[in-house]
């Protein structure tokens, strides 16, 4: 018999003999906050993430011009903002190993953790959300859900062959509990609030 | 200058354990180390407490946790430190508790939804595995813990793998999975900075979520200082963790193969889901082409929906954190890379038929049972000597070997914190007790406790041979000496004063003033 049928035969012969049903789970959103995008900044910072207002007029991507200006190598997977790196042309994960700043979009975001889903879409090179010093997501507004419920319900997660909830940077305090950012992926994660052009090709 | 009479071997110090061989804050002057003031003459050190080592593991014979967990509580600055450090994540665990108004209700769904999913297992894998096998994972099945390492190593010797970059897993510490790859030539990197601590340091993770957690800065630092060329007396964490960083991000990029663990799995889509705080294994799993993860079939969860319920309550169990910084979902392989499941057994079928035993396998690997538990706070996760520490180690572990783990469920004050903050509700101290009720029965109880047992057991089946003997206790523990109470054999001596015995049993009292009456 192969391993596989061994243990399936062995789980049919132990299996408790009860009677347990699956439960139907609900959304839990009863209670909303007023405003999902106000939840999901607070949430955000919780983690450990920053959001970026937005400027009340003119170029609305100034917050990350500002935060970019002094770096050596961007890598841009946005049509708002370009970077100096094409990730179209890197071949292997590692050829990103000396990007200071990645800038992507969210597929959406969730108000009650913070959290925002990058999918391989959003990443073209998933390893650039990683091997990047530092994050910056645009994030549209109307993208954000209330909970992890009504997250789960979102086809990126049967479309995608990778989707990562990024709830602020990488972090650790694996040494006497004392926090750090920036244990093994990026020291930082900022988010800034930009609407979704319609001929966004990502979302296409 | 030493003066003739000091002896220059101790260079004049009482303690020359202390004597270092520069300072580089002292005030020098023309050469000369000054010392007014306060300032001392010689460069001093204060030693930091060296850190105790775990449980004396001696083949198959039974681990002695008390043992170990008694040289823990000797070191003061690391049982302080180990105990305070865990009851804030219990404290942060509540904090998020309460600002869930539907908590126990989703601790109550998540328990069902483990139950249906351990009771319908077979249909839920297979399903799994060909919703994986659509996607373009390989699927691998391992009997044990061997069968899983000869596979993985099947796997990178077909691709000509020398090198691999895994997160942590505790199904790979379950598996012995480093050690077998080092016997087989293959360098292996643990890339949480926790498990990459203990890895260095040769020794087993003390906590399933906070692997180093036992451990102070200054261990870290005399660590790195040895193996990854840090300054040895630069102790901060910051710094710690950031030579580790560049130390480690070049293994990651050259790495061969990148492997994971799973916390959960999805049938419905044939998902697999890894949470972690570093993003290591996302990098584990996303630089290499090849990404393997090692999977225990109890892992699984029927469909999407029922996810939203686990991760709710994985980090906010664990750490008091809302959610993981990562929470990543593999669907498949990338473009050009290649995925490979392998769902592993290792006596978990056999859990799931011991009727008292077989919920243990909802376990979701949080560690708030460990966080709360007064015992293993004090004592330190290696003082189980096992893979599993903490109130859930001690209904696990005796299923993987009822000898050696016959002390551990023992090593339990039986208050039901640990069942109170499980987020899928086993009943952790009723299974702890029920463990010690059947090694009693399967004779792998310690001599001594069998003794006093058989001896009790003689007593209790005859009233007045009881009644007698408690009334001879009472008066001998009044009179005995200390070294006849406070010995080896009597564990109710150890680390506490016995009670005062009454002057009286309770049945000559109640004879004396009851006696006569109806």
């Amino acid at each position: 018999m192969s391993s596989r049928d061994d243990i399936l035969a062995s789980i049919r012969a132990n299996l408790p003999r009860v009677d347990r049903s699956l439960p139907d789970v609900p959304l839990f959103d009863a209670d909303p906050p007023v405003s999902l995008l106000s939840a999901f900044k607070e949430n955000l910072h919780r983690m450990g993430g920053m959001f970026l207002d937005p400027p009340s007029s003119g170029d609305i991507l100034v917050p990350i011009r500002i935060i970019i200006a002094g770096a050596k190598i961007v890598c841009s997977t946005v049509p708002e903002i370009a970077g100096n790196r094409d990730i179209a042309g890197v071949d292997a994960s590692r050829d990103l190993a000396d990007v200071d700043f990645a800038i992507v979009r969210a597929s959406f975001a969730v108000a009650e953790t913070g959290s925002l889903l990058l999918t391989d879409a959003d990443l073209h090179v998933n390893a650039v959300a990683y091997l990047a010093q530092h994050l910056i997501v645009l994030l549209d507004p109307t993208d954000i859900v209330v909970n992890l419920h009504h997250a789960y319900r979102r086809p990126d997660f049967r479309d995608r062959h990778y989707a990562s909830f990024h709830s602020g940077p990488s972090a650790t305090a694996d040494i006497e509990g004392v926090l750090i950012h920036g244990a093994q992926g990026v020291r930082s994660l900022s988010v800034l609030p930009v609407a979704r052009a319609t001929d966004d090709p990502i979302t296409q | 200058m030493i003066s003739v009479h000091e002896p220059i071997d101790s260079g004049g110090m009482l303690h020359p354990e202390l004597r270092a061989e520069h300072d580089p804050n002292s005030i020098m002057r023309d050469g000369r180390r000054l010392d007014h003031a306060e300032g001392t003459s010689k460069p001093l050190r204060v030693l930091p407490e060296p850190q105790p080592r775990g449980a004396k593991v001696r083949g198959n014979r039974p681990v002695d946790q008390q043992e170990a967990a008694g040289r823990f509580i000797a070191a003061p600055e690391h049982e302080k430190m180990h105990d305070e450090r865990l009851w804030d994540l219990r404290q942060k665990r509540d904090r998020e508790m309460h600002g869930i108004a539907e908590w126990e209700e989703l601790r109550s769904l998540a328990s069902a939804i483990k139950e249906h999913t351990l009771t319908h297992l077979d249909k839920y894998l297979d399903q799994f595995e060909t919703n994986a096998r659509a996607n373009g994972i390989h699927v691998h099945w391992a009997r044990d813990a061997a069968e899983h390492n000869q596979i993985v190593h099947g796997i990178l010797r077909d691709h000509g793998a020398k090198s691999l970059i895994k997160s942590k897993s505790m199904l790979t510490e379950e598996c012995g999975f480093r050690a077998y790859m080092a016997s087989v030539g293959i360098e292996v990197t643990e890339t949480d900075l926790g498990e990459r601590i203990q890895q260095l340091d040769n020794e087993d993770p003390s906590h399933v979520v906070v692997p180093a957690v036992h451990k102070l800065r200054t261990d870290v630092a005399e660590l790195f200082s040895r193996t990854i060329g840090t300054d040895p007396d630069n102790t901060d964490v910051h710094y710690l963790a950031e030579a580790q960083r560049e130390a480690t991000r070049p293994l990651i990029l050259d790495a061969d193969a990148g492997m994971t663990g799973a916390n959960f799995v999805v049938a419905e889509t044939g998902t697999f889901v890894v949470c972690t705080n570093e993003g290591n294994a996302d990098l584990s799993a996303n630089v290499p082409k090849l990404h393997i993860a090692s999977i225990g079939i109890e892992k699984i969860l029927p469909r999407m929906e029922h996810l939203a319920v686990f991760i709710r309550l994985l980090s906010r169990s664990a750490l008091g954190s809302p959610m993981t910084q990562y929470t990543s979902h593999f669907r498949g392989p990338r473009d050009g890379g290649e995925m490979h499941v392998v769902l592993v057994d290792n006596g978990r079928s056999e859990r799931l038929g011991l009727e008292e035993f077989w919920t243990s396998l909802k376990c979701i690997r949080c560690g708030a049972c460990m966080n709360t538990c007064p015992v293993y706070r004090r004592g330190g996760g290696l003082s189980y000597g096992a893979t599993y520490s903490g109130p859930i180690g001690l209904i696990i572990d005796p299923t993987f070997n009822k000898r050696k783990y016959s002390n551990l469920p023992y090593a339990s004050s039986l208050n039901g914190s640990c069942t109170n903050v499980c987020p899928v509700k086993i009943n952790i101290h009723e299974q702890i007790y029920a463990w010690r009720r059947v090694l009693v029965e399967e004779h792998e109880v310690p001599l001594a406790k069998k003794v006093a047992m058989k001896a009790a057991g003689v007593l209790l089946s005859r009233p007045m041979a009881y009644r007698a003997a408690i009334a001879a206790a009472d008066t001998a523990l009044a009179h005995l000496p200390r070294f006849i109470i406070y010995n080896g054999l009597n564990a109710w001596g150890k680390h506490r004063e016995v009670p005062h015995a009454p002057k009286q049993t309770f049945h000559s009292w109640y004879h004396a003033n009851r006696g006569g009456k109806p």
